[in-house]
């Protein structure tokens, strides 16, 4: 078999996941969209293992051991997320990740480092001030 | 078979003259490809872990294809067993509405689209570029079956195996804790307060009215919290039985 095929497929799906992550709205099926590209880093890593484990003449199976360490990491990261997530919606009331806007920086109110910085800055640009100086003092 | 591996160590082996694997697999991709799409455009989120489900089974057989048996059936136990259910617990705990939910996708789809299809572009160029030669032999041995990764797993990979297990542990720990926290920190410290005060005393008459003197007091706490949020009543029903089991037990006693 040709290393192209599953290697493309793996591209594929790894893209396929990233729209997933970048345009969906509910943070449940933000996971499904990384468990799709978590899938598509192990399909490259068994795929190159067979590969090297023919090609080469002594080989650890480093592929398939990552395979397995990354499937067991993708559970645990899917109860920690799932926990995290339904924790959020207890007490907020949805799992829009479009809502959770409390760190969001510059265009809306922030936080009480405003008041100390617009005595030389215009009031447009206040924001903007309290953003940067809250980005360097963190 | 044999001819194909033979002719593989030469390179030359063309895309226009696939073997029978190839052809499997180019299915069984289009398949899992196609049902990974379905699962983040679809706008009914039970559908999409369901799709996600035809996704992961392809890629198990994938798993096969490529002889790593071990990896298939761990795929379809992990991912296809507990992962999918998981998510559909998480779906159904949140309240994820049934049947198409009009606000499925963000507002910057379009810019997700066209960074995903850059992306998917530039990785497929780049990786048919460099890997268009590369011959996988799958004859003889297969490379991924029990007996080997195992072997190869319990002689060079014990170490980050134990570590493995402390962080599933640790994982499970944490999912614990995130789950239970934010309810239980005022109905586990009025359990907290009542519930040395039962046994360890040896007078118990002087000691069961403070506990049973709690027990209002932890319902009178516990009612508000339901008010200003509205919340589940999964909550509810956990205060109420929790307020309702030391209960019977005074009666009992």
């Amino acid at each position: 078999m040709h290393l192209a095929y599953p290697a493309v497929l793996s591209a594929l799906l790894f893209c396929t996941g990233l729209y997933g992550v970048l345009a969906r709205r509910n943070a449940i099926l933000v996971l499904m969209s990384v468990e799709l590209m978590l899938n598509a880093v192990n399909l490259n890593l068994v795929a190159f293992d067979v590969w090297l484990s023919k090609a080469a003449q002594e080989t650890l199976h480093s592929g398939q051991a990552l395979t397995l360490f990354t499937i067991a990491i993708a559970a645990a990261e899917i109860g920690i997320g799932l926990a995290i997530v339904l924790a959020v919606h207890r007490n907020r009331g949805t799992a829009d990740i479009d809502k959770l806007r409390d760190t969001a920086e510059g265009h809306e109110h922030d936080g009480p480092s405003s008041d100390g910085s617009d005595s030389d800055a215009p009031a447009t640009s206040a924001t903007g001030t309290a953003a940067e100086k809250a980005e360097a003092t963190a | 078979m044999t001819l194909a591996a033979a002719a593989g160590l030469s390179h030359t082996q063309g895309f226009l003259s696939p073997t029978g694997v190839e052809i499997a697999f180019l299915l069984v991709g289009l398949v899992t490809f196609g049902a990974a799409v379905v699962t983040v455009t679809t706008r009914q989120l039970v559908h999409a872990a369901l799709w996600l489900v035809v996704a992961l089974g392809g890629l198990a057989v994938e798993y096969l294809l490529l002889t790593a048996e071990f990896i298939a059936w761990v795929q379809v136990l992990i991912y296809v067993g507990s992962v999918v259910v998981l998510l559909l617990f998480g779906l159904m705990l949140t309240k994820a509405p049934i049947g198409r939910s009009p606000d499925a996708d963000s507002g910057n789809r379009w810019a997700a689209l066209a960074v995903a299809v850059a992306s998917a572009a530039a990785l497929v160029w780049v990786v048919v570029d460099a890997f268009r030669t590369t011959w996988i032999d799958l004859d003889g041995r297969a490379a991924g079956s029990t007996e080997v990764t195992g072997e190869a797993l319990f002689q060079n990979w014990v170490l980050p195996f134990e570590a493995l297990s402390v962080l599933l542990l640790a994982a499970l720990v944490g999912a614990i804790v995130l789950s239970r926290k934010a309810k239980a920190t005022p109905t586990s410290a009025a359990s907290a307060d009542a519930t040395p005060t039962g046994p360890t005393p040896g007078n118990g008459t002087t000691t069961r009215t403070p506990t049973g003197a709690a027990t209002p007091s932890r319902g009178t706490s516990d009612g508000p919290s339901p008010a200003p949020g509205g919340r589940s009543s999964a909550s509810d029903g956990r205060s109420s039985a929790s307020n309702g089991q030391p209960s019977p037990q005074e009666g009992a006693r």
